[in-house]
Formats: structure tokens, C-alpha cells, sequence
């Protein structure tokens, strides 16, 4: 096959891209979905017309934005099978069950419930309706866990067996879907979309007390975005914490790289500021950092919650020296012995696929044993060198801080806001509070995509982790094809976000001229 | 289940995401008229008001039939999608264009303007039907292709699947696939016809309706028979697999045809399928005011649909023919997720008959109040 490399960097930058725009509009689903429903459920509860007006309002904000979330998510889905066909045989059998369920228990009933949601107000009772909207919201989470459990496979393969008959992977236990690790992803992306969603609502009702409009309704959605928000970006957190103790445990390579550390040691620091030194390899002698701001016993509590813990480097968990499930330090097997055994399993393989055809059963027998002990490193017979099977450290470190001062800095933005709003009405006097609203909000966006960059650029080169990179993932296809479909995507795609920013501007400015509130009669 | 009759089972579920699939293309034959002669802005804005309460159920049946295909028969989904690349991504990219379309035209600083998005919905609506169509003509006339798992083991090309040197990109021009893609445009159209008719409340627009059958209808009638002629006449693939490989492949002449007719079940459905289309588009030519058409050309279409998935499917038939390396053609066995896998799905596939009955509550909720 010609220009491989050239094939998967192109077809690597294409997902990523299409992810990344796709990102852009989930989590705002995800939060706003749920935002909408306590708004309409107050409004059925205190037929107030402020809140109809409200759960209007944020409702088509939320339209506008969910349509394009739906395009790009159609282009994932199908990108699985043009550009990673080999992907899509060697793990389809595990990888394709949570794709279909997505789409016949959750996706029917985000488009027929928010159907009914966007056009039923005249055509359906108000509680029916109010079940329509939960039954969206409730929708979008189901189509997330069901992704997130399909990405957590990827990052912890589990359940399944290799079948060497039919050189794949097969399943053999569905509910080991549902690892702790995809339960805390799960969780933890839903409610970073809850604390993006906060982060919008106060962004766009501090625009109308900027210009002075709809103060009532202004302050009443900051009151409702902020403490939904503060709640989704505290369980964010404390997910985000479950996160890392999972990664320590199960890719160390990736929380090395989200470190850029190369030599662990026992109470290990974290490094809150720094710069990593792009002359570093796994075996030179170069600084680590260029300069760096430490906290002691930082990395030992994050990832272990110990102190005194053990936490590995790059350049230690090549040589073979990781940590095991209960956080104990072990010597495990190098990567140059992975490569080695990776490359027993292929030739256990061939001898395994030569002695079918020759229907060879005790041939079959004795190679399907050797490829099952060396199976577990299958995926590093495509390496000629250990470095190969490096994460890019200084992207992944570098969007692991952008993700975590962004996390801490909203967490402040947070107690501000309910601060300025709750006390003695601050918040009519703080017309700069109203400017970094506003400007906040695409950093929310760049926290939100930080922490992704964190999770997928992390576990490279792995689709499958151990078992398939990405080189041995991809379509036979030319380059040129992938170039211009790449670049296609990107135009389509920019043009439709700046019509989505364009129309929800247009909406909002429109929207808060009128008058969304009405006072209360005693 | 033993692991044939799951795979019989999956077939069949795939079958019928198929044939409503297809019977949901309405909404793009709807969408390739938009700019027919005779319609102007007012009617434009109620044909797509018509259509824009649907699309998302079109756009979700076309995301669940890719999704099952993924989790039922990975090796179609690694093959096809990986192999006729453009055909695929083409398809993607008019449906990116329909999604926002229908929310954005009308909205304020949208721009592009109402008449550009009104173009992304004539091309999804012309252009992605034509597609789609090639894409379930691959069922029959496959593409040129090889599949060689060994291939796993080689770093330097690891590719299983690997296409000729136009890489997939003929199958958009082949002729008996442009044949089956022009076919379901039109039945698309005339579908879209009959469902314009039953929903909107305007005599004029159901004059010009009624016409635009007549020649959407004309066309696609004379299209199907010339398929259903090539289709009969065309020699297909007989597979015998064991342990979910290929052990023989023999041609057969006439496959589709004995397909269809030795499994009688296939060319009842079929025949039953070709009456209820014609009942529904003659009814509605002929008749003064028929406005039910749709219903008996929409089941049909399901039903004609579903019984070609099956004439493609069953009968040990190689559902993606390969013409340059017959023993790589996919079969329903060959290409199957396990059994474990299969019968995880099936317990999951439960829940279609609910999925089915609140759709059909919600849409008759909606139109109840609407009428």
C-alpha cells in the first residue's frame, strides 16, 4: 500500500477534525436539553409565564445549535467504515453493537421526542409536552452513554477474545461494556456539557444586561445557569478525579505523557506550569522541562491518592516498570519485549491460518495457544521501534493544562456569579462582569475541547489499546482521496458554524429587545 | 438461535431498516422538487413545511441502518464504506447539507440566504437519493474488490480489504447502479407526491401534484421494469461457506430471478409489494380526489424493498459481489458479527416494535391537532 503513513495521518487529522466540530455542539445539547427541561417543569409546576417564556427562549438557542451537532455526528458514525475499514472487521463484532443500540434506543427518541418538543406546543398537552422535552434531554445523555462506552472500550478493551478463524476480536461479555472506566467517562462528559451550558446561559444574559434589556429575565437565567452550571462543573471535577486515578491504573503511558514525565519516583510532583523540552526522548539524557512550577506529592495524590505512591515515566514504563491495578509498583513487560511477543503472536498467527488450511487440528491447536499468550501485545508487531508507541507528550501536557486551569478558572467565574447576583443585586453594577461573561464563554469551549485533545491524543498511536494502532486501523484508499474529502469536510463544516454563531446571535440580539419578562401579580 | 438463523434474523432486520429507508426517501424526493416549475416561494415554503416534520426521521433510519449494518456485518461495513469511498462520503455530505437546511433557511442572519439552503436541500434531495440508490445496487452488481485477512500480518499494507485501482470510485458510474439510483429517485419523487397530497390542504398545488405523479410515476414505473429486467438477467454469485469462510463460489445464471422465485415467500412479498405501488399511484392519478395513495405505495415500496434485500441476502447469494476475485464476495455468513454479538442484538432488537409504536402515537399526536 502506498503513502501509508501519509493515508493515516490524514485520515487520523479528518476524524479528529469532524470530532472536534462535533464537540462543539454536543455538549451544548447536552446541557441546555436538561437547562430547558427544570425550566418548563417550573413553568408546569408554577404556570408562571416568565418561565414558558424562558424555556421558549433557551429552547430555540438550543434548536439552532442541535442540528448541526446531528450532521457531524452522522459523518463519525459512517467515518468508522471509509476511513478505518480495518478497524471496523478486526473489532466490529465488539465496537458496532453500541453504535446500533445508540441509534434504535436513543437517536429515535431524540428526533421523535424533540419533534414534538420544537413544534408540539399548539399540538399536544402541556404535560405530554413536558415529557417530550425530558424525553429529549434524557435522549441525548442515552446516545452519549452509549458513544462513550464505545470510546471507553477502545481506551480499555475488554469482554472480548481474539478469534484467530476469522482473525478478529469477537465479544464474550457484553455488560464488561460498562466498565468503571466508561461509566466515569460517561459521567464525566455529560456534566462538563451541564458546566458549558451554565457558562452560555450567563455569557448570553449578561449580552442583554450589557445593553441594558430584560434585566428580570437576564438575572433569572443567571441564577438558573449558574447553580446548574456549578453543579455540573463540580461533579466535571470530581469525575475528572476518577478519570485520572482510572488512567494511572490502566494506560500509564498516557498520564506520563499528560505529565511529561519521563523518570517516576515515589511521591512524585505535579507539574502546574511548565514547558516540556521538545529535544526529550524516552532514552536521552535532556531535561524533562524547560522550566517548571511544581507541586510536591501532586501526581502521587492525583493518580493514586496516596502520597508516598509510586507514579511512572515514560521512559520507566518502557523499560518495563509500570503500576498494577491496586496502584502497587510491578515490573511488567518492556516495549522492546512487547514488540518482540507482539510479533510471536503474528507468526503464531500465520502458523495458526497455515495448519486451517491444511486442516492441520493439532497444528491449529498448538499455534492458537502461543497467540494467546503473546496476544495481549499483538499491536506492537507493527512498530520497528519502541518510540512508535509514544504519545505525542508535548500536545497531550499542554491540553491537560490548558483543560485544568480553564476547569479551575470557571469553577471561580462560578461563586462570582452567584456571588454578584445574590448579593445586594452587585451584579446591576458590574458592567465588567457583564464583558468577561461574554468572553468567557468560547474558553468553556476550549476547556471542553482541551480535555478530549487530553483523552484521544493521550492514548496514541492506540485505536485499540495494545492491540491495533491506528498504522494497522486504516482504509485502503488513496491520499489524494482523503486529502480532498478532509478539506471538503472542514469548508462544509466552517460554514456551517458560522452560520450557527451568526443565526443564534441574530436570535439573541432579536429576541432581547422584546420583552421576556412580565412582572408577577401579588 | 443457532448462529444461521441469527444471521437469518439480522438479515431480515436489515431488510426492514431498508425498506423504510427507502420508503422515507419521500422527504428527498420532496426536497428534488423544490424547484420544479410552477413553484413558487408559497408553495416551496409548503412543500418543505411538509417535509421538514419528517426529515429527522429519514436522517435517523439512514444512522440505524449504518449502525446495524456496523454491529450485523462488520466485513460489509469494513469493505463497502472503506472500498467505494466517494460513493459514501458523497452521501454524508448531502446529508450534512439537509440537516441544517430545514432549521436554518428561514432563520435571520442565517448568511447564506433561504435559496442556498433550499440548493443543499434540492442536492441532498436529487444527487444523495441517485447515491443511496447506487449504494443498495452494490447489492447486486458489487464492485471490484478483494478481501484477504492475511493481510492483517503484512505491517507495510495491513488493509484486509482492498479495492482495484480506481479504488471504488466507478461504482458511482456504473451503469446498472446509476440505473437503480435514477429509479429510486423518481420513486422517491413519486412517493413524495402521493405524501404532498395527503398532507396538504391547497387544490391547486394537488392539480399540480397530481400532474407531477403522473410523470414521476410514468418514469419510474418504466425505470423499475427495466431493472427488474437487468436484475432477472443478471447472473449472480452462489457462495458455500464453511467457518465463515468462502469454500466454493459458482456463477449462476439467473440468480436474482431463482432467488426469487424458489423461495416463494420472496416473490409474494414482491408481487404484493408491485400491486400496492401501482394501486397507490393509480388511485391517485385516476381517482378525483385520492389522497391515500400514499399509504398503499408506502407499504408497498417497503415491502418491494425489503423482499430485494432478500432475494440479495438469502439463498447462500453473495449480498457484495466481488467481480474481480469472486472468493472474496461477502455472503451473509462470511460477513456476520459472532454469535455472541448477534444475540446480544437480538435481545437489544426488542425494543424496535416500542421504538416503532411511540413513533406512531407521537406522529399521530402531532397530526391529530394539526388537521
Amino acid at each position: 500500500m502506498e503513502n501509508l503513513i501519509e493515508v493515516v495521518d490524514w485520515s487520523r487529522l479528518q476524524f479528529a477534525m469532524t470530532a472536534i466540530y462535533h464537540w462543539l455542539f454536543v455538549p451544548l445539547t447536552l446541557g441546555l436539553s436538561v437547562l430547558v427541561a427544570i425550566m418548563e417543569s417550573m413553568y408546569l409546576r408554577t404556570k408562571s409565564e416568565n418561565w414558558l417564556k424562558a424555556t421558549k427562549f433557551w429552547m430555540t438557542l438550543f434548536g439552532i445549535n442541535f442540528a448541526v451537532g446531528v450532521a457531524t455526528g452522522l459523518i463519525l458514525e459512517f467515518e468508522f467504515g471509509t476511513n478505518w475499514s480495518n478497524y471496523s472487521w478486526f473489532v466490529g463484532d465488539i465496537f458496532g453493537a453500541p453504535l446500533a443500540i445508540e441509534g434504535v434506543v436513543a437517536f429515535f427518541m431524540e428526533a421523535t421526542f424533540g419533534a414534538v418538543m420544537f413544534f408540539g406546543w399548539n399540538k399536544v398537552s402541556p404535560k405530554f409536552h413536558l415529557a417530550s422535552t425530558w424525553l429529549t434531554a434524557i435522549g441525548a445523555s442515552i446516545s452519549a452513554l452509549w458513544i462513550l462506552v464505545a470510546n471507553a472500550w477502545m481506551q480499555y478493551p475488554v469482554g472480548m477474545e481474539f478469534d484467530p478463524v476469522q482473525m478478529r476480536n469477537v465479544m464474550n461479555d457484553f455488560w464488561a461494556l460498562f466498565s468503571p472506566i466508561a461509566i466515569n467517562k460517561f459521567f464525566h462528559s455529560v456534566f462538563s456539557g451541564w458546566a458549558l451550558a451554565g457558562v452560555f446561559v450567563i455569557g448570553v444574559s449578561c449580552y442583554m444586561l450589557w445593553k441594558r434589556r430584560n434585566r428580570e429575565f437576564a438575572v433569572n437565567s443567571i441564577k438558573a445557569g449558574a447553580w446548574f452550571g456549578l453543579a455540573g462543573l463540580l461533579l466535571t471535577m470530581y469525575t475528572g478525579d476518577g478519570s485520572a486515578v482510572q488512567v494511572a491504573k490502566h494506560q500509564p503511558m498516557k498520564l506520563a505523557a499528560m505529565e511529561g514525565l519521563y523518570h517516576g519516583s515515589t511521591g512524585q510532583s505535579l507539574t502546574a506550569v511548565g514547558i516540556v523540552n521538545p529535544d526529550k526522548e524516552w532514552n536521552n539524557d535532556e531535561d524533562e522541562y524547560l522550566f517548571e512550577v511544581s507541586i510536591p506529592y501532586g501526581l502521587s495524590i492525583l493518580a493514586n491518592h496516596k502520597v508516598d505512591s509510586f507514579v511512572p515515566g515514560i521512559s520507566d514504563i518502557v523499560n518495563g516498570i509500570s503500576i498494577n491495578e491496586n496502584g502497587d509498583t510491578i515490573n511488567t513487560v518492556s516495549y522492546a519485549e512487547r514488540i518482540t511477543r507482539g510479533k510471536l503472536a503474528h507468526k503464531s498467527l500465520e502458523e495458526f491460518d497455515a495448519a486451517r488450511r491444511a486442516g492441520d487440528k493439532a497444528a491449529m491447536q498448538k499455534a492458537a495457544d502461543e497467540l494467546k499468550v503473546n496476544y495481549p501485545y499483538f499491536g506492537y508487531a507493527y512498530f520497528k521501534d519502541v518510540k512508535e508507541a509514544i504519545p505525542p507528550v508535548g500536545l497531550t501536557f499542554t491540553m491537560f493544562r490548558i483543560m485544568v486551569a480553564l476547569g479551575t478558572y470557571f469553577l471561580a467565574f462560578y461563586v462570582l456569579t452567584l456571588i454578584l447576583v445574590y448579593y445586594k443585586s452587585w451584579i446591576d453594577k458590574a458592567r465588567w462582569f457583564y464583558m468577561l461573561a461574554m468572553l468567557s464563554v468560547p474558553f468553556m469551549w476550549i476547556c471542553s475541547e482541551a480535555g478530549w485533545a487530553v483523552a484521544e491524543v493521550g492514548r496514541q498511536p492506540w485505536t485499540i489499546q495494545d492491540i491495533l494502532p491506528t498504522i494497522a486501523a486504516i482504509s485502503d484508499i488513496p491520499v489524494s482521496s482523503v486529502v480532498l474529502t478532509f478539506w471538503m469536510f472542514a469548508a462544509v463544516f466552517t460554514i456551517l458554524l458560522a452560520a450557527e454563531v451568526s443565526i443564534m446571535c441574530k436570535y439573541i440580539d432579536k429576541r432581547s429587545k422584546e420583552e421576556l419578562y412580565t412582572p408577577e401579580k401579588v | 438461535m443457532a448462529l444461521e438463523q441469527l444471521q437469518n434474523y439480522w438479515w431480515l432486520l436489515i431488510s426492514v431498516l431498508g425498506g423504510i429507508l427507502v420508503f422515507l426517501l419521500f422527504v428527498q424526493g420532496g426536497q428534488s422538487m423544490i424547484f420544479g416549475l410552477g413553484i413558487n416561494d408559497k408553495r416551496r415554503d409548503e412543500i418543505i413545511s411538509a417535509m421538514g416534520s419528517k426529515w429527522e426521521l429519514t436522517f435517523t433510519t439512514l444512522v440505524t441502518f449504518g449502525g446495524a449494518l456496523f454491529a450485523s456485518f462488520p466485513l460489509y461495513y469494513s469493505t463497502c464504506f472503506g472500498g467505494a469511498y466517494w460513493l459514501w462520503i458523497l452521501i454524508l455530505f448531502s446529508f450534512v447539507l439537509q440537516a441544517v437546511s430545514y432549521e436554518y433557511r428561514r432563520k435571520k442572519g442565517n448568511l447564506y440566504g433561504t435559496r442556498t439552503y433550499d440548493a443543499f436541500l434540492f442536492i441532498n434531495g436529487s444527487i444523495g437519493t441517485i447515491l443511496l440508490g447506487e449504494a443498495v445496487a452494490l447489492f447486486f452488481f458489487g464492485g471490484d474488490f478483494s478481501v484477504n485477512r492475511d493481510n492483517l500480518l503484512t505491517p507495510g499494507s495491513p488493509v484486509i480489504s482492498q479495492w482495484g485501482p480506481t479504488h471504488g470510485f466507478e461504482t458511482i458510474f456504473t451503469w446498472q447502479n446509476l440505473l437503480m439510483g435514477v429509479m429510486v429517485l423518481f420513486l422517491a419523487r413519486t412517493l413524495a407526491c402521493l405524501y404532498m397530497m395527503n398532507r396538504i390542504d391547497d387544490q391547486e398545488l394537488f392539480m399540480v401534484l397530481k400532474r407531477k405523479l403522473f410523470i414521476n410515476g410514468g418514469i419510474f414505473v418504466v425505470m423499475f421494469l427495466a431493472f427488474t429486467a437487468v436484475l432477472w438477467l443478471s447472473d449472480g454469485y452462489t457462495v458455500i461457506t464453511e467457518d465463515g469462510r468462502n469454500a466454493s463460489v459458482s456463477v449462476t445464471p439467473h440468480k436474482y430471478f431463482f432467488n426469487m422465485v424458489d423461495q416463494w415467500w420472496i416473490i409474494t412479498t414482491w408481487a404484493i409489494g408491485v400491486v400496492l405501488v401501482l394501486v397507490g399511484v393509480i388511485r391517485s392519478i385516476f381517482a378525483k380526489h385520492c389522497t391515500s395513495g400514499i399509504w398503499f405505495a408506502g407499504f408497498g415500496t417497503f415491502l418491494v424493498v425489503a423482499s430485494l434485500f432478500w432475494t440479495a441476502g438469502y439463498g447462500d447469494t453473495a449480498f457484495l459481489p466481488s467481480y474481480s476475485d469472486p472468493m472474496s464476495s461477502l455472503t451473509i455468513r462470511n460477513a456476520s458479527s459472532s454469535k455472541f454479538t448477534l444475540t446480544a442484538m437480538s435481545y437489544a432488537s426488542i425494543f424496535i416494535p416500542f421504538v416503532l409504536a411511540y413513533i406512531w402515537y407521537v406522529w399521530r399526536q402531532m397530526d391529530k391537532k394539526s388537521n
